[in-house]
């Protein structure tokens, strides 16, 4: 019992005082939970950590570093890490390499785990077992986590736990962490003096031997010098070329070491592999039995979920009830916070002294708030479906469907549900885009999101529509409509396919997607996702983008006339900074049959695409946005010379321009938090831009040569 | 890498054969880097082998191996050599 009384000693009130933070933080014991996707690791580390949770990022990478605290057995406070899901210590992706550097103490914001609790799925032991295998190989003390006991019994797996124990070497607890049994006793284990596992998976002789020479070249701690030899000498000799933190000495002996394997008729990594799963095949003989069972449950969901035609009924059918729920409940709450907004800004306007800080309260900051506010219900309500289509283990089965489609372009079946959100707004999308595990899948998915045309469009194309056809029958609006929409679907698809063969050309994309029993989702860990990714949004992306809505204000309010000129809107919006950047942008788009009161809508509609509509109307001094006399209004102006400013090629140009281009600032900040580096919404934003630009110069010019007007 | 299993009946791709036939893996026909990635997923050889059906659209094909439920798509499966049982 002595292990554990410097962890006490810093929870004892009259000591901890005198303790300095760096004290406790090497009293309070380290742990690392780790797991296969969809073990019930996450369930697990909620139900031990609830919301005393912390999310970041590591640095460098986007992947999300998730750390909790909970008190163990005796109150001692422990700290938790919750490493990502993965399958393997073998690196694919970063969210591997980071779950491999945390075990191998390789990251600085996270120390080296004292203990590790490997979550092993019961009811799918064998494969299970493989990450397991790996993680006895790291030397670390570790307790296994034996999730889903009553769902391996349920199908027809018996286990001999004690047996299980004595053959790994290591604790193991069963736990059903839904119903949360079985925690208690994980806490106790965990609260025990730390023990090395007793055993370890037997390995082929050559490698352990190789292993065990390139270890005594490694500059690393000598407790991680065999584990980091074991994966130095299962790398691909791709991967051994850009290992730039290895003495090019360790690289020699690795490389040297592989083709003495190689020469023995083993490749080190399959050779491993097969070693594992035959130690894995000798343990489950021992301690599991499979009763013959009939159908399970899934298999019977599944012969209509994933049928040929009624699994597609089913699909369509839930995506339609989602995003109908999305767009009519999120709808109330979003008029309330539109209202409240727009009542704040009238009082405020209303009960404070003329001042630039009344109207940056009332005409910047209070907007702009509700702004970010605005997208809370609809981020809140998809979320809580994803979170119940990826715990119930539905949205597997939607990727298993729907990757033939996206296939076709290069992307995972997985890309199909933040696509499909984007149209609903880009910005709950692009946050959904996370369920894509494989990074640059996850990347192409973020970067045509913009592309599927979300509502926030609609007024720009109704407005724009109504002024090329103002006599049309509803129908033709309708056809003009669809065709925008899938212009935008198309081109998705061509950049998708052409960033997959350029871009990305490395990655060979290979489909291998676990489709999991299906299980009721746990409401508790639903709300915890909720609530956690709003809560992200509201601070990492939601201060960005008010600020860029004040400054976005500002560029349309400043400088400003005295007010004694008793200037017309329409004057003062022409004078401001905005007013001159549509000046200054004339010649840039006067090729696209745009001037510069266009170019002031262009240049306010990036705090949201609608914007364009009210700017339009105060440019033209319409008062109100009455759509019929401001669609007169527009469809009278003339230029200089007294030919029309909207012709209809005109009109067709910037419905083209807005149907590609990326004109929202809270996409472009929540790529910047999605993929945790400005380089990818900047590349978005000049692409997007370069192609709006260059379709509409299409149209523009390709119309005037073949004389439209 | 075959030779390792007698083989019981004659080799066929995973994707050639009849879905719910059960079967054992041979062998891999396959770049290097997704060998592993099966292998770790527990495609091994000698490991039984289910195919359980075909997605809506035909692609991809949902497999058994080891009491669990993989997807992959029908270009890989046709590079995973199996025999049946």
């Amino acid at each position: 019992m002595k292990s554990h009384s410097p962890a006490r000693a810093s929870h004892r009130p009259g000591k901890s005082a005198a303790l300095k933070p760096e004290e406790i933080a090497r009293s309070v014991r380290h742990i690392a939970i780790a797991g296969n996707p969809n073990c019930g690791k996450s369930t697990i580390f909620n139900a031990l950590t609830g919301l005393r949770q912390r999310v970041g990022n590591y640095s460098g990478v986007t992947v999300e570093h998730k750390v909790g605290r909970f008190y163990g057995a005796h109150g001692e406070p422990m700290s938790m890490v919750d490493l990502p899901g993965h399958y393997s210590l073998q690196v694919r992706s970063p969210d591997e390499a980071v779950a491999r550097d945390v075990l191998l103490g390789r990251r600085p914001e996270e120390p080296r785990p004292d203990t590790v609790i490997a979550v092993v799925d019961a009811s799918n032991l064998e494969r299970n077992l493989y990450l397991l295998a790996q993680i006895l190989d790291l030397g670390l003390p570790t307790i296994v986590a034996l999730n889903m006991v009553d769902m391996a019994e349920q199908n027809g797996i018996a286990l001999d736990i004690p047996a299980l124990a004595e053959e790994l070497g290591v604790p193991v607890i069963p736990v059903v962490a839904t119903r949360g049994t079985g925690l208690v006793e994980l806490k106790q284990a965990v609260s025990r003096p730390l023990a090395l596992p007793s055993r370890r998976p037997p390995m082929p002789e050559s490698i352990e031997r190789e292993a065990r020479k390139i270890a005594a070249l490694l500059s690393v701690r000598q407790e991680v010098a065999f584990p980091e030899s074991l994966l130095l000498l299962t790398l691909s000799d791709q991967a051994l070329d850009d290992l730039a933190e290895h003495k090019p000495a360790v690289v020699e002996a690795v490389v040297a070491a592989q083709q003495r394997l190689r020469e023995e008729q083993l490749d080190p990594l399959c050779a491993l592999v097969e070693a594992r799963y035959q130690w894995i095949d000798q343990i489950c003989q021992r301690v599991m039995r499979r009763a013959q069972t009939g159908l399970s449950f899934s298999d019977r969901l599944d012969r209509v979920l994933t049928h040929k035609i009624w699994g597609l009924v089913v699909f369509l059918c839930a995506m339609a009830f989602m995003f109908f729920c999305i767009f009519s409940l999120a709808q109330a709450p979003m008029r309330w916070i539109d209202e409240a907004a727009h009542g704040a800004s009238q009082w405020v306007a209303a009960h404070l002294p003329a001042s630039n800080f009344r109207d940056l309260l009332a005409e910047g900051a209070i907007p702009g708030v509700s702004g970010v506010t605005v997208f809370l219900p609809q981020i809140l309500i998809l979320y809580f479906f994803l979170g119940l289509l990826e715990d119930s283990g539905y949205m597997a089965r939607a990727a298993f469907m729907m990757d033939r489609i996206m296939s076709a372009v290069g992307l995972h079946g997985k890309s199909f549900i933040p696509l499909l959100s984007s149209f609903g707004c880009a910005v709950p999308g692009i946050m959904a885009a996370r369920t894509v595990e494989n990074r640059k899948d996850r990347l192409v998915t973020i970067l045509i999101a913009p592309l599927m045309t979300c509502p926030a469009r609609l007024p720009v194309y109704t407005l724009m529509i109504a002024v090329l056809l103002p006599t049309a029958s509803a129908l033709a609006k309708a056809g003009i409509l669809l065709s925008l929409y899938l212009g935008a679907i198309a081109m998705a698809a061509l950049l998708a396919w052409i960033f997959k063969k350029t871009l990305f050309k490395t990655e060979k994309s290979m489909l291998l997607l676990e489709l999991p029993p299906y299980r009721m989702p746990s409401l508790r860990s639903t709300a915890l996702r909720m609530a956690e990714r709003a809560w992200t949004f509201v601070k990492r992306a939601g201060t960005v983008i008010l600020a860029l809505s004040i400054l976005l204000w500002a560029l349309v309010s400043f400088p400003k006339l005295p007010a004694e000129a008793k200037v017309s809107k329409a004057d003062a919006i022409a004078q401001s900074y905005a007013g001159q950047m549509g000046h200054w942008l004339e010649p840039a788009i006067a090729p696209l049959g745009y001037d510069w009161k266009i170019g002031i809508g262009l240049v306010s509609s990036f705090a949201a695409r609608e914007v364009f509509v009210g700017t339009m109307a105060i440019v033209y001094n319409v008062e109100g946005e009455e759509e019929n006399t401001l669609r007169e209004t527009m469809s009278a102006e003339t230029r200089a010379d007294g030919t029309p400013v909207f012709t209809p090629l005109v009109c067709v140009s910037l419905l083209v321009f807005y149907m590609l281009a990326m004109q929202c600032i809270s996409t472009i900040v929540v790529v910047r938090r999605e993929t945790n580096s400005w380089r990818w919404p900047l590349l978005q934003l000049a692409l997007l831009t370069c192609l709006a630009w260059s379709a509409a110069f299409a149209v523009f010019q390709g119309g005037r040569f073949f004389g439209f007007h | 890498m075959n030779r390792s299993v007698p083989v019981v009946c004659e080799e066929v791709s995973l994707a050639a054969l009849p879905l719910r036939q059960k079967a054992r893996i041979t062998g891999f026909d396959l770049p290097s880097d997704q060998c592993a990635r099966l292998l770790e997923m527990g495609l091994t050889t000698g490991a039984q082998i289910r195919s359980i059906r075909l997605a809506p659209l035909g692609d991809p094909l949902e497999i058994e191996i080891r009491g669990y439920r993989l997807s992959l798509r029908k270009r890989e499966a046709e590079g995973i050599r199996v025999a049946r049982v």
